[in-house]
């Protein structure tokens, strides 16, 4: 796309795993930053983007979404062969996701499950976070991914330097924006004590708890949060554990905390989840 | 990685198989494939391979307010659209009475979103092919006023979904009842002038669209939309066609079937009564219901001349979105202008079993959920049918009829059209994804 005789861009690839595309949106949602962007970085493969194709290499290369059929798995492989700097983008990609709820149910029992026709579908029985699989250079985190976080990393690779993220927890991002404590004034539960900041305290500075977006910090407390949710403001522990099982629930320490209250919610447990509407479409199918 | 064969000289060829490996410059992963023998088109297939999510699975026990978030993920571009169908499910189920200011300020929402999306696709995805670029990035080297005009008219319904929600993609206020935290009129009055600016963006940019060569195309698809007797089709409205079809939108499953095909990750949709293919979307919208259209949009598409050809030209698709995004900016600064701050942000309810059954617009046309809730108001099961997994056989359709005008064309060229032609709907395939419902039934 880019004939620049001047010193080389550093060539950039933006790739899709099992996701919703919001991170990668959010490299176009850029907006006026986005032509700037452009300009400082060779964009090489960015199919939601561009029809212009290359398979690298890549001196960078984003990745979305987890790894959860037999082809991400390879395709993860091969291109981190390719790829000098690999930057996870987003919960899908860091943690699994909101799919990896399905890592607690039996999936020997999906493949052989009467789906209309099972052999058309190729998934894996978890959906892992890329690190699981490769080694990964940096990742950012959210579901979807901070857009200062996101210009900030790009201007760090841009000159060469680290990445200045803050590292501090929702509660205490929300504590410097000066936004009032939603646990504490009207008693909702809330994750901000135990999860990455870097949203900008959205949930509680919109009335709401926070529900672990960010996922996990390291070395967060969350024993100590059930505890506080459980004997402080009595919720049941089920209750308190399906907090945690949302969009980075395959993280630690979330990952356990969630298997000590109970597991995972039923549907993500339980492998029939829809049995009479599957029975209607297999009869259909197999009618036809 | 794409498959783009190499052009081939002209004459008419008898076999041949058109295919793109990866379809580039839509919203998930898809494939194109067509297939050509003795000169007849044997085979037209939008393959689905982007891996499935289980989506309707994963909301089994969840709690109404947890599956407003939990949908959202199914598409980062329209996510408030699954947070519309599913909200207003639950509280039809429940009872809810809401606000009008609620409901004003869901409009807002949408229009945020029909804003983001449209303007999304219709410089960033899909004018690159009528201009001759591989993107938007490429285009900005010759067309950097235009390209630069279109991502700040993007970053007004951007900012509107920000305010609204939090932040553009999953936004998180939305709950049943109500907002979680409703704007100031005054946080409101802010954005005024980037959407006036936007909307003037909008008006230039379809009559810039409907300007553009359309490649020739005519098939007279069935419609489908909702309709609404005093407003342009968002939450509200019942589901008609334009054969006749005049249904209460929790009826969906009256007249229309998913059902499974192979070399696709998504279910398809279709009707009972046999007809099959049916369209959703921006086309249907302006065709069915073009009379409620906001009078600014409604005078942008009689100018155009384009009211006629939107129907039958799926290419000129294009136009009908740009009309819609001038109905997206107008009706925004209406609904700002007329704001009062609800005096019942967040309704109380209770949950009730039963089933929720909805539909509201995405952008790419209609969006129909269906959960059963138990007494606790957990959810039992789910359906979700996205507009992209209703199109699919539409899609299929038109790839036949296009694959007709462009088997004369070197191959390339050819391949490059057919692409050009499923980028027009628009389609959304991490939406058309979901529904794979991986299940047991040993029976
Ligand atoms: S992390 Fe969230 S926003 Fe990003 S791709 Fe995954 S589901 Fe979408
Ligand atoms: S407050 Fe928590 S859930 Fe909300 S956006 Fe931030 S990290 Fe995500």
């Amino acid at each position: 796309m880019a004939s620049s005789a001047a010193p080389a861009r550093p060539r950039v690839g933006v790739v899709k795993m099992a996701s919703c595309d919001g991170c990668q949106l959010t490299i176009l949602d850029l907006e006026e930053r986005l032509l700037d962007v452009t300009e400082r970085f060779e964009i090489l493969d960015f199919p939601e983007a561009s029809s212009a194709r290359s398979a690298g290499p890549f001196d960078v290369l984003f990745i979305e979404g987890s790894i959860s059929d037999p082809h991400q798995a390879e395709r993860i492989v091969e291109l981190r062969a390719r790829t000098r700097y690999l930057v996870t983008i987003g919960a899908c990609a860091t943690a699994g996701g909101i799919q990896a709820l399905r890592n607690w149910g039996d999936h020997a029992a999906f493949r052989d499950a009467v789906y209309a026709r099972p052999e058309w579908v190729a998934s894996l029985d978890r959906s892992l976070p890329v690190a699981d699989l490769v080694p990964v250079d940096a990742e950012l985190r959210g579901c979807p991914i901070d857009p200062d976080q996101l210009l900030e990393l790009l201007a760090a690779l841009a000159t060469g330097r680290r990445p200045q993220l803050r590292d501090e927890s929702v509660c205490q991002e929300c504590k410097r924006r000066g936004a009032v404590c939603v646990a504490v004034a009207k008693g909702v539960p809330c994750l901000g004590q135990v999860t990455q900041g870097g949203c900008g305290a959205i949930c509680p500075r919109y009335g709401r708890g926070c529900y672990g977006c960010f996922g996990p910090r390291e070395g967060a407390n969350v024993d100590g949060l059930l505890r506080h949710l459980t004997a402080d403001l009595g919720h049941d522990p089920a209750e308190a554990g399906r907090l945690l099982a949302g969009f980075t629930a395959w993280a630690q320490p979330f990952r356990s905390a969630i298997d000590a209250t109970g597991g995972a919610p039923e549907g993500s447990r339980r492998s029939l989840p829809m049995a009479p509407e599957a029975a209607r479409r297999a009869a259909q199918e197999g009618a036809r | 990685m794409t498959e783009r064969p190499t052009p081939t000289p002209a004459p008419v060829p008898e076999d041949r198989t058109y295919a793109v490996g990866e379809l580039t410059r839509v919203e998930g992963e898809g494939s194109l494939h067509l297939v050509v023998r003795g000169g007849e088109i044997v085979e037209a297939r939008l393959g689905i391979f982007e891996a499935p999510r289980y989506f309707e699975a994963l909301v089994v026990d969840r709690t109404p307010d947890e599956v407003i978030d939990i949908v959202a993920r199914i598409c980062g571009i329209c996510p408030v659209a699954y947070q519309m169908s599913a909200v207003h499910a639950f509280e039809d189920l429940f009872g809810v009475a809401i606000d009008p200011s609620v409901r004003a300020l869901r409009r807002l929402l949408y229009c945020g979103e029909w804003i983001e999306s449209h303007a999304l696709h219709i410089w960033l995805l899909h004018a690159p092919d009528f201009l001759g670029y591989p993107s938007a990035i490429a285009m900005a080297a010759d067309h950097r006023e235009r390209v630069e005009a279109a991502l700040r008219a993007k970053k007004a319904g951007n900012d509107l979904l920000r305010l609204l929600g939090g932040r553009p993609i999953h936004p998180v206020s939305v709950r049943v009842g109500g907002w979680s935290r409703a704007p100031r009129r005054s946080e409101l009055l802010a954005l005024r002038p980037a959407l006036a600016d936007g909307l003037a963006i909008a008006q230039e940019t379809t009559r810039f669209v409907a300007s553009l060569p359309m490649p020739a195309f005519a098939r007279e698809p069935r419609l489908v939309s909702l309709r609404h007797p005093d407003e342009y089709p968002f939450n509200h409205g019942r589901i008609v066609s334009s054969d006749g079809i005049d249904i209460p939108m929790a009826d969906w499953r009256s007249i229309f079937e998913e059902h499974q095909v192979e070399g696709s990750n998504a279910l398809h949709a279709r009707t009972l009564d046999g007809k099959g293919a049916y369209l959703l979307g921006p086309a249907a919208r302006v065709t069915l219901t073009g009379g409620t259209l906001h009078p600014l949009a409604r005078e942008a598409l009689d100018q155009s001349g384009f009211a006629e050809l939107i129907r039958t030209n799926i290419y000129a698709s294009i136009v009908a979105r740009g009309v819609e995004l001038i109905h997206a900016y107008a009706e925004a600064l209406d609904l700002i202008d007329a704001y009062v701050p609800p005096s019942v942000p967040l309704a109380a309810w209770e949950p009730r079993a039963g089933v929720a059954a909805w539909a509201t617009e995405a952008p790419r046309g209609l969006l129909f959920h269906r959960y059963v809730v138990d007494d606790r108001g957990r959810i039992r099961e789910a359906q979700i049918v996205p507009p992209t997994s209703q199109n699919q056989a539409a899609i299929e359709a038109d790839l036949v009829v296009a694959a007709r005008e462009v088997l004369a064309l070197p191959h390339a060229e050819a391949t490059h059209r057919l692409e050009q032609m499923i980028r027009s709907y628009d389609p959304c395939i991490s939406c058309a994804t979901h529904f794979l419902d991986l299940t047991i039934d040993r029976a």
